[in-house]
């Protein structure tokens, strides 16, 4: 089970309390990630990778265990702790002001 | 009974304000959407209770938003602007070549007829269409194919399309405005398009006569004759009697013809309002007066209404999409500042009430007449 924590505007945006959890098959990476959740909340797409590039949105970095995974590539598996649920994978925007 | 509904887009949500016909004590509701920006929300003519608003952010992208109850409730359609084809480049800032990239929905236009269909003005400038309610877009690519795109630029705001005007008489007709491109028009629903800028003159731009590159801010029409427009230009108040042929000045008294909004009367075709502001460097009103200008002769002769509206030390901006008129008997005018105040007249202008005064920076300003 995979922990996934967004930023309260996208928590409210696709109606979801506290923490997302996923269940994902094969390998976890960041894709298969962000595949998961945008198939389990399809109002998220578009809102954390670029729909036509897939590339992540500029004002949102990635982190999990201590770790910035912002610059990680997209298939390159994510940190043990966070595949066995003991760290979750969080996704936050950036200090931007506004 | 007869009521009115003001949909108001902020830097920070959308609010939704309603009075009855008197137009004298207002609720209000919102923010929707708190914290996202919302560009436009328009209702849809056919149908007053279908919704559709731009929600975008700049950490989470674009949002279209539909409601079917009046504002009541919302769900997230498609947000998918696909562009048609390889996009190719337009002209940055410094007229170097630069990629066409999908930032936003500036404007939203419901059709006339039909709830379903509505088109959405994007930056980078482009038309898109939904026949579906929203749950799907397409590009209307004939006016990016048009062949001018390469010289299209942005301006301050960004390269976007943010007027969109369907001929009350011809459904194959529509007028589109982009800055900074100026306007074009389709005879043939969408499929070809004409720049339409003949008689405007832009003097930051190498040919100030050139066919296209003008900072067209907002355009105008009045149902019952779509084929008079009125235009505010970066610089400059025009007029076209030929649906954008040709076009003259007719900023004629107004103290400065720089401005973004412009709008015209529901039942006076010849009576058209903006608001003056001082420059394109400084974006906020002459002397710190607030002051709408009327013309009841289709421009040339114009009239500041100033009546519970700040006359000093005001230093608001008022946006390209932040005036709107209902269809009362009485026409009631209604225009958003950037410091956050609603400005309404429920006598054509004569006097002014604010309706908020500390919303976010308003973004743009439509209204409902409802029966």
């Amino acid at each position: 089970m995979i922990r996934v924590v967004l930023p309260s505007h996208l928590r409210k945006h696709a109606a979801i309390n506290g923490e997302v959890t996923l269940e994902i098959d094969g390998r976890v990476t960041q894709r298969a990630l962000l595949d998961a959740l945008e198939q389990n909340y399809p109002v998220l797409r578009g809102t954390i990778r670029d729909q036509q590039t897939q590339r992540r949105r500029p004002f949102l970095r990635f982190f999990a265990c201590q770790r910035d995974l912002s610059h990680e590539a997209p298939d390159a598996p994510l940190p043990d702790d966070v595949v066995r649920g003991l760290q979750p994978f969080l996704i936050v925007g950036a200090i931007a002001g506004g | 009974m007869t009521s009115v509904r003001v949909l108001v887009g902020t830097r920070k949500g959308a609010f939704i304000l309603t009075s009855d016909g008197s137009r004298k004590s207002w609720d209000v509701s919102g923010p929707h959407f708190a914290g996202w920006e919302i560009y436009h929300l328009k209702g849809s003519p056919a149908d007053p209770d279908r919704i559709y608003a731009s929600q975008s952010s700049g950490w989470f992208g674009q949002q279209i938003q539909r409601s079917n109850d009046g504002g009541k409730s919302w769900e997230a359609v498609d947000n998918t602007f696909a562009y048609d084809g390889v996009p190719g480049t337009h002209q940055w800032y410094d007229g170097t070549p630069h990629p066409w990239e999908f930032k936003r929905v500036w404007h939203i236009e419901p059709s006339l007829s039909d709830p379903d269909m509505v088109y959405a003005g994007v930056e980078d400038a482009a038309l898109f269409q939904s026949k579906d309610g929203g749950k799907s877009w397409a590009e209307l690519s004939g006016l990016r194919g048009h062949g001018s795109g390469p010289r299209w630029q942005p301006g301050a705001g960004g390269m976007c399309l943010h007027t969109i005007l369907l001929d009350p008489k011809d459904p194959k007709r529509i007028f589109i405005a982009i800055s900074a491109a100026g306007a074009f028009r389709t005879d043939d629903g969408g499929e070809t398009w004409r720049p339409i800028n003949q008689g405007l003159r832009s003097e930051y731009i190498p040919d100030p006569n050139a066919e296209v590159g003008h900072c067209v801010h907002r355009l105008a029409m009045h149902r019952s004759r779509p084929e008079v427009l009125f235009m505010q230009k970066h610089w400059d108040v025009m007029r076209s009697n030929d649906a954008g042929n040709s076009w003259h000045e007719v900023s004629g008294n107004l103290p400065t013809d720089f401005g973004f909004v412009i709008d015209v009367h529901a039942h006076e075709p010849d009576t058209i309002y903006v608001v003056p502001i001082k420059s394109d460097s400084e974006h906020f009103p002459l002397d710190g007066q607030l002051r709408v200008w009327r013309s009841r002769t289709g421009g040339n002769d114009w009239e500041p209404l100033s009546n519970g509206l700040p006359q000093s030390n005001c230093y608001v901006n008022v946006l390209r999409d932040a005036m709107a008129v209902d269809t009362l008997d009485s026409c009631g005018i209604y225009f958003g500042t950037t410091g956050g105040q609603v400005y309404g007249s429920a006598d054509a202008g004569d006097t002014w009430d604010a309706i908020v005064r500390d919303l976010p920076p308003v973004l743009s300003v439509e209204v409902q007449t409802l029966a």
